[in-house]
């Protein structure tokens, strides 16, 4: 199997994707395998971070002292151009259908990925 | 063939000094009294599970407590879906033949046994640990996002919305038991203290302490028989990261093949009891079912149609939204509220006719559904 490369899950600052080499079924969560038909070592990449926005909340009553500390926060769900949709955060004023590109940004002690609208 | 023969609902809101256990035992005795039966009856159970008191074997812990020794017992967990699922497993139980009498119980002191940050954090933990709960989204915000695709793709507004919360509210005003008994408008709805925009606090069911339990059995205990008639269910992800577009929801798959399952339309229905976590969550399931054209369920409640003299009667004793929600126990009021329309003792509440009805549970963030049809015999 092929060596993982970290994301921002892992504190750096990269959106990661993998596609199957056998379907060709794109996936954001890492497996080990394709979760469309089952075989091994998905091949992994790095996303370029453009994309279009699907859906926003923006979140003004959040449950922990760290997360409340950044409130109001406006968390999207993300089409990303590679053919897979994630959660981020970004800027207050995003609506449905922005074209948008990923930065980064301290939350609550993580690294999480922000958008912006693109310029 | 099996039927629900007894439901018992404790009141939901506050209850000081009262464990899990103790909410659970009140309920299921009263599900027991109500269907004529003695504990050494049930052979059964089923329970959920308590966020304030987890363990790994709830079901025998409150066998144990309650004095039964039954021949099946476990836990079910699917979220909001679990009673109506423990309720769908109690249906093959009994008419396999495994059990006679199932009990179904669920009770939590979800409100006073812990914060409200406490609860809100627990249940944000259904989103995914590495590449959602990182962001601080809250349940709210999971449904903020679907609501505001939702609201996008259908020409829903947040005033559509508002009219669920003040529907369930009137509603909860007529039942004794319910957390919320002050009447609210639209405007109110409009005013309150925005959560995880576009919904605000009055788009968000409650908090709250509370049990309820049925028993399914072979065989009819009262005169007037509720029978399950047939139920279904669906399950498209968990996270709603990796939900699929709103076309390709769960309800609509489970919704299809419990009508199959049945030989019933929705044009059979008389009484309606939907999972109302928000307001965007009984609009969509609403739509979903079949029980409003696309965008059409808000214009419906408005005209009147779900109201308790209504064409379609929805959740007469206020739903999660205003009786209140305590986990697993908060949809199992749903069904008892039907058990109760369909064999004519919902005093102040009753519908003309709730002769077949249909129960929909959601559990996670659209992720889990049940749908199910019961038929009032005589």
């Amino acid at each position: 199997m092929s060596e993982r490369i970290a994301d921002w899950t892992k504190g750096e600052q990269a959106i990661t994707y993998q596609t199957c080499v056998v379907c060709g079924h794109i996936q954001y969560f890492h497996r080990a395998f394709c979760a469309a038909c089952g075989a091994a070592d998905p091949r992994e990449a790095q996303a370029s971070g453009k994309g279009t926005v699907y859906a926003t909340s923006l979140v003004c009553r959040a449950a922990t002292p760290e997360t409340r500390a950044h409130v109001p926060y406006n968390i999207l769900l993300v089409d990303c151009a590679e053919g897979f949709r994630m959660m981020a955060h970004g800027e207050k004023d995003l609506a449905i259908g922005d074209e948008v590109t990923a930065g980064f940004k301290p939350f609550a002690g993580k690294l999480v990925p922000f958008f912006a609208k693109k310029r | 063939m099996s039927f629900i023969t007894g439901v018992g609902l404790t009141p939901y809101g506050k209850h000081e000094g009262s464990s899990s256990l103790d909410l659970m035992r009140k309920a299921a005795q009263a599900a027991l009294d109500d269907a004529g039966l003695k504990r050494s009856d049930v052979d059964g159970i089923l329970c959920g599970y308590s966020t304030v008191s987890p363990h790994i074997m709830l079901a025998t812990v409150f066998a144990e407590h309650f004095g039964i020794r039954p021949s099946y017992a476990h836990a079910v967990q699917v979220g909001g879906a679990t009673g109506l699922a423990m309720t769908m497993l109690s249906h093959h139980l009994v008419a396999s033949g495994v059990c006679r009498n199932v009990l179904v119980v669920a009770g939590e002191n979800r409100l006073t046994g812990q914060s409200r940050d406490a609860s809100i954090q627990a249940l944000a933990q259904v989103g995914h640990p590495d590449y959602e709960v990182p962001l601080g989204p809250t349940i709210p915000a999971y449904y903020g996002l679907v609501a505001n695709r939702y609201m996008h793709e259908y020409g829903v507004t947040e005033a559509d919305l508002a009219e669920f919360a003040v529907l369930m509210r009137a509603h909860a005003c007529t039942h004794p038991g319910a957390q919320f008994q002050d009447p609210i408008t639209v405007a109110d709805v409009m005013a309150s203290k925005p959560v995880a925009l576009p919904l605000k606090l009055l788009d968000c069911c409650p908090v709250s302490d509370g049990g309820a339990a049925f028993v399914i059995s072979r065989e009819r205990t009262g005169e007037a028989g509720v029978r399950i008639r047939g139920c279904a269910q669906a399950h498209t992800h968990q996270h709603v990261t990796a939900a699929p577009g709103l076309s390709e929801l769960g309800a609509e798959i489970s919704i299809a093949r419990a009508k199959e399952a049945t030989g019933l339309a929705i044009s059979d229905v008389r009484y309606a009891a939907i999972y109302d976590s928000f307001t965007i969550t009984l609009a969509m399931l609403l739509e979903d079912l079949g029980l409003a054209g696309r965008g059409e369920a808000a214009a419906r409640v408005r005209a009147g149609h779900f109201s308790r003299d209504g064409a379609m009667p929805l959740n007469t004793h206020g739903g999660l939204l205003s009786y209140g929600h305590c986990g697993v126990g908060g949809a199992m009021a749903h069904l008892v509220e039907t058990h109760l329309q369909m064999t004519g003792r919902a005093a102040s509440r009753q519908v003309r006719d709730a002769s077949i009805a249909l129960l929909h549970g959601d559990g996670g963030v659209l992720s889990s559904h049940v749908s199910m049809f019961l038929e009032r015999v005589r």
